[in-house]
């Protein structure tokens, strides 16, 4: 199972980078990409929408189900991946590059205290397989 | 929870397992459920069915129970052939819909869903205990069952199968050999595509597998088996068809015939559609899902979404609903309300697909 040691997890299956000038880039783990399956369709957030930690705020849907993204972080929404409407098998591809999916404005207390760091997400991931 | 003779070739395999109806099935393999798709439709793909239920239903009375437990007329069929039906209840719903197979003059095959096994060897059971001559058997646990379907389907088994395939038309059947294991093949399956069905004993199951997957079949499991179906138009009971389904107010009213059938007394004369089942598809990009709503485009709810999915071919967006009868006509504007967006749709013809 792949989980980079450079990011943070949420145990609801997303990861979110160390913040670079105050943008953070959010996507979903290798793990979640595996049971979800082959990525069909996806559905972003509008840029400039303030999201607070633990918000539904993108759906990642492939053949079989659809799934809720919750927000990582709180802050606000300063790009989405446009790439991914017209190739979202991108997110099963790779999850932690190209099949990023939304990038956040940080600021002051952004929750990331309550994310996990990789030993911890790979006992989640360990627990649900 | 029941296994198939072939569970542990699929787990070791690599395939993700699902609780099917009671029985540990394959939901996908390694290589994912679009790529299983495309090789049933381009190629050839294998799918482990040995979960659905078989019964025998034999004797001199063995039409008569048939015609009495079924919609569709067992009459029509001759000695190797086989066809669609459904078995009604006793409240103008279904028990279940099966495909009827004819081994022999006076020996029949029904082919159930895994989770109707019980309802439909009761209601087999009890018709037949009114007819003379006749008797059911559930033959489950004899008979494993492969479904090898694909364009490339009849070219890989003519290598394997003694009988000669050019004389296998679409739903014939017949007794014949793969490699020295006896068989009973069908030229049948649930995927909109040329294939066959092979009813192999248990013990010859994962010979025949792995014979089959050695000579280049994909393993395909029930997540690509659901999106077939779903592209060529297919119900699956649980979910276009119920208990409360008149099938008349379906696109296979045609299985009706016009005959008596046990449990007549509870249907009405003359189907009440007040919604009638269609076949929809997307205008902007999102997927049905089964429960969404459907509404006009003036937002008022007129139905239901019962399976939906992206076509891994076409990319398209397609499903089954029951709709307000004055919505049903093909090319009827209509929306599906997702996550509480109303998205454009519209009725679509079905089969979504054709080879």
């Amino acid at each position: 199972m792949n989980i980079p040691e450079d990011r943070n997890y949420a145990a609801t299956h997303e990861w979110a980078s160390e913040p670079q000038d105050g943008i953070v880039t959010v996507g979903i783990s290798d793990f979640a990409q595996d049971q979800l399956g082959d990525v069909v369709f996806v559905e972003l957030p509008e840029v400039g929408a303030a999201v607070d930690a633990g918000d539904a705020v993108a759906v990642v849907e492939s053949v079989k189900t659809a799934s809720d993204i919750y927000a990582p972080l709180t802050g606000t929404v300063e790009e989405v991946n446009d790439d991914l409407e017209a190739a979202p098998e991108r997110i099963n591809e790779d999850p932690y590059g190209a099949g990023w999916l939304f990038r956040l404005r940080v600021e002051g207390d952004d929750g990331r205290d309550e994310l996990l760091d990789a030993d911890a997400y790979r006992s989640v991931c360990e627990e649900e397989a | 929870m029941n296994t198939t003779p072939l569970t542990d070739v699929h787990e070791a395999l690599g395939a993700r397992m699902t609780d099917f109806a009671g029985t540990r099935m394959p939901l996908q393999y390694a290589s994912g459920i679009a790529h299983e798709h495309t090789a049933v439709r381009e190629g050839v793909g294998v799918f482990d069915v040995s979960h659905m239920a078989e019964l025998r239903i034999g004797g001199p009375g063995a039409l008569d129970a048939l015609r009495t437990a079924l919609l569709n007329d067992a009459k029509k069929l001759r000695v190797g052939r086989a066809h669609y039906t459904m078995i009604p209840n006793d409240h103008g719903g279904l028990i279940d819909d099966a495909y009827v197979y004819r081994l022999t003059e006076q020996d029949y095959l029904l082919v159930a869903n895994a989770a109707n096994r019980g309802a439909a060897y009761e209601r087999l059971a009890a018709v037949a205990a009114e007819v003379p001559g006749a008797n059911v058997a559930d033959v489950s646990d004899e008979w494993a069952l492969l479904a090898l379907q694909g364009p490339g389907a009849a070219l890989l088994l003519d290598r394997r199968v003694a009988a000669d395939l050019t004389a296998v038309r679409k739903n014939d059947t017949l007794p014949t050999e793969f490699d020295d294991r006896p068989i009973r093949l069908a030229r049948t399956g649930y995927t909109g595509e040329d294939g066959f069905e092979l009813f192999v004993r248990p013990d010859d199951a994962v010979f025949v597998w792995n014979e089959l997957l050695a000579e280049g079949a994909e393993p395909c499991g029930l997540g690509a088996r659901d999106t077939l179906r779903l592209e060529a138009g297919f119900p699956l009971f649980g979910h276009e068809l119920t208990g409360d389904t008149d099938p008349r107010c379906t696109p296979f009213s045609w299985v009706v015939k016009d005959k008596p059938f046990a449990g007549r007394d509870g249907w009405p004369e003359v189907p009440e559609c007040g919604r009638r089942l269609v076949g929809l598809r997307l205008e902007a990009r999102g997927i049905p899902r089964q429960g969404y709503r459907v509404l006009r485009r003036d937002g008022t709810p007129i139905g239901t979404v019962t399976s939906g999915t992206v076509s891994p071919l076409t990319r398209d967006a397609i499903g089954f609903a029951w709709v307000d009868a004055d919505a049903a006509e093909v090319g009827t504007e209509i929306a599906v309300e997702i996550r509480g967006q109303a998205t454009p749709a519209v009725v679509a013809e079905i089969p979504f697909y054709r080879p």
